[in-house]
């Protein structure tokens, strides 16, 4: 194998070394709990309110108003779980969409099966929420509305501020999964008018495992894990410090200067989806043009299946993820593209190349190149691609 | 997850193409459920003499189309008729469960061809009168499996 190019930074990210340092010390000498009264104790709390401070400051709250948590999945379940349990004498409605994350899907599912009543909003063909039928969509018993800030798959970036208007003036709570938003997307949740939000440290470069829950002051919530008064009592377990001051690192480097970050990473999109475009016919864009996460590029090649791209990219160094069926192990392909009213052959040939930090240009063309051929090859195997004659 | 004869399968399938004036033609498959095989018999004397197949779909569908086509070729017709897809499976040394269904797909996309074969010709072939391809979803495991 010559090289490798790691173009999967929406599934995770490499840690950054300077995250890395003010972890190690941690792990080392400040392992004191936190909850402990005597010196390495003490020095483990001050560690854990500074991180406090870090994510608060990142996403314009209050230090009080953040909880540390395993990551995105437990701060998903625990907003939508800890709600409806906390405002079911007030209502049994939860508005989400139907191209969210499985963390906040599954959970909605679950939540049907106990009696609450969930209404999944449709997308329009770029995977944008439609705003009137969220405003339909709201009556008396509803008490949240959940909607991912930036998709996972095809990047497309929501209304946000537009719904949390439209939450606020219904006096209904608002929830986002800003999992893939943070960092790139410039988040401020006084004037967002957002309740809930959920982050994950492994996205932007810090530790697995390791994420927050932004709980607007005042938001009654019942926990998910009960024990200890860690949290306010409103999570419990001991902090895991190291993580936590990992992530406190990885979301002050990630939100330092957003524009600049952004800026460079839309370059290299730009690149990288101008390039494909120029050199590989019956390609179609998944998700918003413009709209769209900077470091995202989704393309569907027809007449082949995602997994042979992914085995092929992989033989040649490349790591990218795919929406079709066979990498998920379901019959289906990705939900997301799915709801976005894609046809099944298409989904299943479906390529996400997520850009980060790490990426240069000379690995855009380095993939374009790679690419190139192996699209030609499996098309060259593909009884759907002759029925075009074969010809570009 | 794929043996390494599953991908030197993939890398460097065998007989792929077409035949021109074949003796057979069968399709499988359906490109919904993300997989579609087509092969191609050449058919001298109750033996087939080439085949050829083109695949839509994923590593393991490749494989077990070059592994199948491999396997019968040179072969007479009953013996090609005796080719199930647990061979193809020993013989690419192990699927995992979820993609099984991918050489079922590859016995049936040679059955089908051979009753195209027959079709043609005016014969029966013993064995393969009521053949009928299963429907692809009844093939495909319903595993969930996580993602990030």
């Amino acid at each position: 194998m010559s090289r490798e190019v790691y173009m999967d930074n929406a599934a995770t990210t490499q840690i950054k070394s300077e995250v890395i340092d003010v972890m190690v010390p941690c792990l080392k000498e400040e392992y004191g709990n936190p909850s402990s009264i005597y010196k390495i104790g003490r020095n483990s709390k001050r560690l854990l309110e500074e991180s406090r401070e870090k994510v608060a400051r990142a996403i314009g709250a209050l230090p009080k108003e953040i909880y540390f948590t395993s990551g995105g999945s437990e701060s998903d379940n625990w907003a939508i779980k800890g709600i409806a349990e906390a405002h079911k004498n007030k209502g049994n409605h939860i508005i989400t969409t139907k191209m969210e994350h499985h963390a906040v899907l599954h959970p909605c599912e679950y939540l049907e099966k106990n009696g609450f009543e969930v209404t999944y909003l449709d997308v329009d063909e770029y995977g944008v929420v439609k705003l009137d039928q969220l405003k339909e969509a709201i009556k008396k018993e509803t008490i949240l509305v959940t909607i991912i800030f930036a998709n996972n798959e095809v990047g497309t970036i929501q209304p946000i501020k537009e719904i949390g208007e439209i939450t606020r003036a219904n006096n209904v709570l608002f929830h986002t999964d800003a999992v893939q938003a943070i960092g790139n997307i410039e988040i401020d949740v006084e004037e967002l008018n957002i309740d809930l939000l959920s982050m994950s440290a492994h996205k932007i470069y810090g530790p697995k495992g390791t994420g927050a829950l932004f709980i607007k002051k005042g938001v009654k919530i019942t926990p998910l894990i009960h024990g200890g008064a860690q949290e306010k009592r409103r999570r419990a377990g001991t902090e895991n410090i190291p993580s936590i001051v990992g992530f406190a690192k990885a979301i002050e480097i990630a939100t330092a200067d957003i524009e600049a970050h952004s800026k460079k990473l839309i370059k290299l999109r730009d690149k990288l989806m101008n390039d494909i475009r120029d050199n590989i016919d019956y390609v179609k864009l998944n998700g918003h043009p413009e709209k769209r996460l900077p470091g995202n590029v989704n393309f569907s090649f027809e007449f082949i299946e995602g997994e042979s791209l992914l085995l092929s990219l992989d033989m040649v160094g490349i790591s990218a993820s795919s929406g079709s069926a066979c990498t998920s192990g379901s019959l289906d392909p990705s939900h997301v593209l799915l709801c976005m009213g894609l046809p099944h052959e298409i989904a299943h040939g479906s390529l996400r190349l997520s850009l980060g930090d790490f990426n240069t240009e000379e690995e855009i063309d380095y993939v374009v190149k790679s690419l190139v051929p192996i699209v030609d090859r499996l098309r060259e195997m593909s009884p759907l691609y002759e029925k075009t004659g074969g010809d570009k | 997850m794929y043996s390494e004869k599953v991908m030197e399968h993939f890398t460097n399938p065998k007989n792929v193409g077409e035949i021109e004036n074949a003796d057979g033609i069968g399709e499988v498959g359906n490109a919904k459920c993300g997989d579609i095989m087509r092969m191609y018999l050449k058919i001298d004397d109750d033996v087939i003499t080439d085949i050829k197949f083109k695949t839509f779909g994923c590593g393991s569908a490749i494989a077990s189309s070059s592994m199948a086509t491999e396997m019968i070729k040179g072969k007479t017709i009953q013996e090609a008729l005796a080719l199930t897809n647990v061979a193809v499976v020993e013989a690419l040394d192990g699927l995992p469960p979820v993609k099984v269904h991918c050489s079922v797909l590859a016995e049936q996309a040679v059955k089908a061809a051979l009753v195209d074969y027959a079709k043609k010709n005016n014969r029966v072939i013993p064995g393969l009168e009521n053949f009928k391809p299963s429907d692809d979803d009844e093939l495909h495991e319903h595993i969930d499996e996580d993602e990030e």
